[in-house]
């Protein structure tokens, strides 16, 4: 059972700050999927819930040809789903149909997922590797500035997450290694090529916030395929070992992952 | 503390004010009567209390019920016409896709959602889309030939 808190749906986004700021202990909630499950295990116990679920300007999906921009309420469903994100970046597309499940796909959120930054996540490694910027309320911030640690971004208390704007790769690939009970990524590798030269590869599930993985960028970069990705050997220093995994088998799983990313992007298919 | 909401179960309004701490399932268990709609393990693993939120397959264990205000949703009770059992429902007991049966209502709202949405549905592809079902019984073949055979009925219908 939950603790008490006061419901509130504000009309408008200003609404919402303002809620959030006359509240210390307010907390947004997007599609819930997170703050509900860690509320009724009482590891959550906001005084008050400012539900963004009515404000309609903060889903949908528009592209250029430079970027593509989602809303923050947009659902996974619906990110999956979106012929404009499939064209674009397919591998955002597949990567949002294979978060949870269906039930899960059909409330979560890309703001919500962003704003709560879960270590292994998978939308965080798309923000990251696609070198996106998340639109609050009052600013930009870069994919680069925003992670900040174990369910830490640079999110003022009061700040919501209004959209996220990603750039549009030459091709991108996205692959997880999926833990065997939540399904969450053990290991989730994000690659994204913009370019000759230009290649970025975010990693998720395999240490304490989303990072970006050196070694695999300059390899990459040299030369795009699986065979130069499963060469590049990760560093096990600062990543999780728990249960599941050690940090060394981890790090195996960033390259394994990597080339699988890779052999993805050159060709991709409807499917993970 | 109470929020007012008004919420059509199975084509019946039900306009009430609610606890906000109540989640949508004990909506649908105590203030609906909807009782088909069971809670398993009420982390939004196992997909037991699985129903349709606006058309929707979503968990009814990880909604509040002031979410769901102004929405319209369909349970399990809500599934069979007049004419008798929806085509989902007779494909699990011509199948026998059940033991215990106790998650049974939560897979059957995810299957029509399923098939209802894909049109292309293999073996490999009802298995990943029911991964938000948990069954304990039946290791999840007969389930599978019941979705596919409802999935086929629909073709044949459409």
């Amino acid at each position: 059972m939950m603790y008490e808190f006061a419901y509130v749906r504000p009309a408008s986004l200003e609404d919402a700050v303002r809620a959030l700021r006359m509240h210390s202990e307010a907390k947004p909630l997007a599609g819930g999927m997170s703050l509900l499950s860690a509320m009724k295990l009482r590891l959550a116990a906001p005084t008050h819930l400012v539900d963004l679920g009515r404000l309609d300007g903060l889903a949908g999906i528009a592209g250029n040809n430079q970027a593509i921009t989602i809303g923050a309420m947009t659902r996974h469903a619906d990110v999956a789903a979106s012929p404009i994100v499939r064209e674009a970046i397919p591998a955002l597309a597949v990567l949002a149909g294979d978060i949870g499940d269906r039930q899960v796909r059909h409330r979560g959120t890309l703001g919500g997922s962003v704003a709560n930054a879960d270590p292994a996540a998978c939308y965080p490694a798309a923000v990251l590797g696609l070198a996106g910027t998340i639109i609050t309320d009052r600013r930009h911030i870069g994919s680069d500035d925003f992670f900040r640690g174990l369910y830490e971004t640079a999110l003022e208390t009061d700040e919501i997450v209004a959209a996220v704007e990603f750039t549009r790769p030459a091709r991108a690939g996205y692959m997880k290694f999926p833990h065997p009970a939540s399904r969450f990524a053990l290991v989730g590798v994000f690659v994204a090529e913009f370019g000759a030269g230009n290649v970025r590869v975010a990693v998720t599930g395999a240490g304490p916030r989303v990072f970006r993985e050196a070694r695999l960028e300059a390899a990459l970069a040299k030369e795009f395929t699986p065979t130069v990705a499963s060469a590049v050997a990760v560093s096990a220093e600062g990543l999780n070992s728990d249960r599941a995994a050690s940090a060394e088998y981890r790090a195996h799983l960033v390259s394994v992952m990597a080339a699988r990313a890779v052999a993805w992007a050159l060709a991709p298919t409807s499917q993970s | 503390m109470k929020t007012a909401v008004s919420i059509i179960v199975n084509d019946r309004r039900c306009e009430t004010e609610v606890p906000t701490t109540m989640l949508l399932v004990d909506f649908l268990r105590e203030v609906a009567g909807s009782k088909g709609t069971v809670v398993g393990c009420d982390t939004g693993q196992c997909g037991c209390c699985t129903v349709h939120v606006d058309g929707d397959a979503v968990k009814s264990c990880t909604m509040l019920t002031a979410q769901a205000d102004g929405a319209s949703i369909l349970t399990i009770e809500g599934l069979a016409s007049a004419d008798g059992m929806h085509p989902m429902q007779r494909a699990f007991h011509e199948h026998h896709a059940l033991q215990c049966g106790y998650c049974t209502a939560g897979i059957v709202m995810n299957a029509v959602d399923i098939v209802t949405k894909h049109h292309e549905l293999d073996e490999r592809t009802i298995r990943r889309l029911i991964e938000g079902n948990l069954c304990r019984c039946t290791g999840y073949s007969n389930i599978v030939d019941a979705i596919l055979e409802a999935a086929r009925e629909a073709k044949r219908g459409a």
